[in-house]
């Protein structure tokens, strides 16, 4: 299977076979001149570097250079050449109100999601902690199997969870009480037509899908508290609210700082939830990634006004990026 | 007589607390399985169950006509062993390349100090986070031009590539671990770089190859942008995910099928989450595996 790359035109295989009759001279010299200015580490970083070089460093300096350029069909088609239009992509897409809607749809949903998908977790971390051995397997073997989920079969389920024609969600809420918020107007209630039941849906859907591993990460925090910490907080009088804000979260404040930077870049950049809930055609309801997205793969593609949003999706994404760096740095993960 | 009581009255408080906790836990459980137990339940009901407004739990004439439609390919047109054979192709080739590239770098990173170490690593943190329907724009023109659309192969290299930043930043600590000593203790018996590399240090790193294997094929197992947009009409080279999608948008009504291919999708990467669940543990908040 790695053949596969090792038979790559320009690969490693086809002048390796060549010095072979030649070869104890110059390999020999090879491993000499490794050895003696100390290469070992750059030649065993080579293969990893070419790959991530060209398969993700790559295609970003491209949507950079893309964005300042008039990539469309008939580029791509080759019937006009491509040519320089300087700031002109960003200018639309600041005049877009389209841009403006998407990227405040992204801005709200991550700011909703993430703080319910942190306080769910840390509920379920402390919860986890608290219980007897087997109960605690139970619950995070239940929790796990939700994170183990791929994105688009859980989306394909809270879909039909949500469905109008025969969904549970609906059939329930018509059960309900009046004064929970209950009653017949909720038979055959579509979730998907506009933005507002549509983002709740995937507000549920996300924190589904990760409160697991808030609550796992916080649980392997709370382990490393020791125990007296807690009991003379409790000596002296503090309730579980005041033993957690006195005690707990001063220790655990690193990790959730991570937590919070991680929960914002996959929050903001979520992708293949939105694009399978609320579908291609639904121009009012799309965030920020999957607009980006529809601008360069639906008919007419403008591959380089969508560069430009790429663009602006990227540059939002590497500013979290950088502080979630900073502080991976502080917490020691870097050795 | 009174030194007892107040003892029995704390154990028994003590006792219903426990009672509590364990009732919220199994809420929160129940909770948290209904969305999976709903779709492996929807899988095994016939039609009519399914199209009524009033849903009940479990199916009261349970059948397996919805798994016999995916797996014989007369629900979706193209037989589900199909779309899994894609699927395990590029998964497997993918893991098998990137655990490789993925070793030597980190053991570059783990056993060597040289000048740009922490720049490189700095890069694996942040090229993790680049968004991918950002980078898909710039690869779907790269992949048109190069004659990789449509293709497995092309799949192959993204999910190459995409899965190497978490591999290597979870295999550098299994290398550190390895202790020196016996790689020198080797090395001082006549041992070549070659003969330490593949009779000491590999066998020693070897369960943690496979820890991060399999998130590498949790990866490429679930990926979704990029099946999305590389494989266009040519539905027979279609990876599992983007079948259930397909399936999905188009026979928007036979929720059974899709239920079932659901259930045949998911079930491997849950097995293979419970194998891993100790590593999830611990540990897992820098470099992180994206959910």
């Amino acid at each position: 299977m790695v053949r596969t790359i090792a038979g790559r035109p320009g690969g490693a295989s086809a002048p390796a076979g060549r010095p072979q009759h030649t070869a104890p001279g110059l390999r020999l010299r090879a491993a000499v001149f490794i050895r003696r200015h100390h290469l070992a580490p750059y030649v065993l970083l080579v293969p990893s570097i070419l790959a991530v070089g060209i398969m993700v460093v790559y295609p970003a300096v491209q949507i950079g250079v893309h964005s300042f350029q008039n990539y469309g069909l008939q580029q791509v088609t080759g019937v006009q050449p491509i040519s320089w239009v300087g700031l002109r992509n960003y200018s639309l897409i600041l005049h877009d109100p389209e841009f403006w809607l998407s990227l405040r749809l992204s801005l709200i949903f991550a700011a909703v999601v993430v703080p319910l998908t942190l306080v769910t977790g840390t509920l379920v971390g402390l919860l986890l902690n608290r219980l007897g051995r087997k109960m605690s397997a139970f619950v995070s073997t239940a929790a796990m199997l939700a994170w183990a989920t791929p994105a688009v079969t859980a989306s394909v389920i809270f879909y039909w969870l949500a469905n109008p024609d025969g969904g549970v969600v609906d059939w329930t809420l018509t059960k309900l009480p009046h004064w929970l918020g209950g009653g017949a107007h909720w038979a055959q209630y579509s979730w998907t037509n506009s933005a507002l039941p549509a983002y709740t849906l995937l507000t549920v859907l996300l924190v589904w899908q990760s409160f697991p591993f808030i609550a796992v990460s916080v649980l392997a925090g709370l382990k490393t508290i020791p125990a007296e910490l807690h009991e003379s907080a409790r000596v002296d009088g503090a309730g579980p609210w005041r033993a957690y804000w006195r005690v707990t979260y001063p220790l655990l404040k690193p990790i959730y700082l991570v937590l919070l930077l991680l929960s914002v870049i996959w929050d903001f950049g979520v992708f293949t939830q939105v694009y399978i809930i609320i579908g291609p055609g639904n121009l009012d309801e799309y965030n920020l990634g999957m607009y980006e997205y529809e601008r360069a793969f639906t008919m007419p593609p403008s591959y380089s006004i969508a560069s430009a949003l790429a663009f602006v999706l990227t540059l939002i994404l590497l500013i979290i990026t950088v502080g979630y760096v900073r502080s991976s740095i502080r917490q020691g993960a870097i050795k | 007589m009174t030194q007892l009581a107040p003892t029995r009255r704390v154990r028994s408080r003590r006792r219903a607390r426990r009672t509590w906790l364990n009732l919220l836990g199994l809420l929160v459980a129940l909770i948290t399985l209904f969305p999976i137990f709903y779709m492996v339940s929807t899988s095994l009901k016939p039609p009519a169950e399914i199209e009524t407004l009033t849903p009940h739990l479990l199916p009261s004439h349970p059948t397996l006509a919805n798994y016999r439609a995916v797996l014989n390919g007369s629900a979706a047109g193209i037989p589900y062993w199909t779309f899994l054979k894609n699927s395990l192709f590029v998964t497997i080739t993918a893991v098998a390349a990137s655990s490789l590239i993925a070793l030597l770098a980190a053991i570059a990173v783990a056993r060597f100090r040289f000048r740009f170490r922490t720049t490189y690593l700095i890069m694996l943190l942040i090229v993790q986070m680049l968004p991918q329907q950002a980078l898909v724009i710039a690869l779907f023109l790269d992949y048109r031009s190069w004659g990789l659309l449509d293709s497995l192969i092309g799949l192959f290299f993204v999910y190459m590539a995409f899965a190497l930043p978490v591999t290597i930043w979870m295999l550098r600590n299994f290398v550190a671990a390895v202790p020196r000593e016996m790689e020198e203790a080797a090395a001082m018996d006549g041992a070549g770089p070659y003969t330490v590399f593949w009779r000491v240090l590999l066998p020693l790193v070897a369960p943690g190859l496979i820890a991060t294997s399999v998130f590498a094929f949790i990866f490429a197992y679930n990926e979704f942008v990029f099946a999305l947009t590389f494989l266009l009409t040519d539905e027979a080279k279609y990876t599992l995910p983007l079948f259930v999608q397909y399936f999905y948008s188009r026979n928007g009504a036979d929720w059974g099928a899709i239920m079932a291919s659901s259930t045949l999708f998911t079930l491997p990467v849950m097995v293979f989450f419970l194998i891993v669940r100790r590593r999830l543990a611990s540990g897992l908040v820098a470099g992180a595996v994206k959910g």
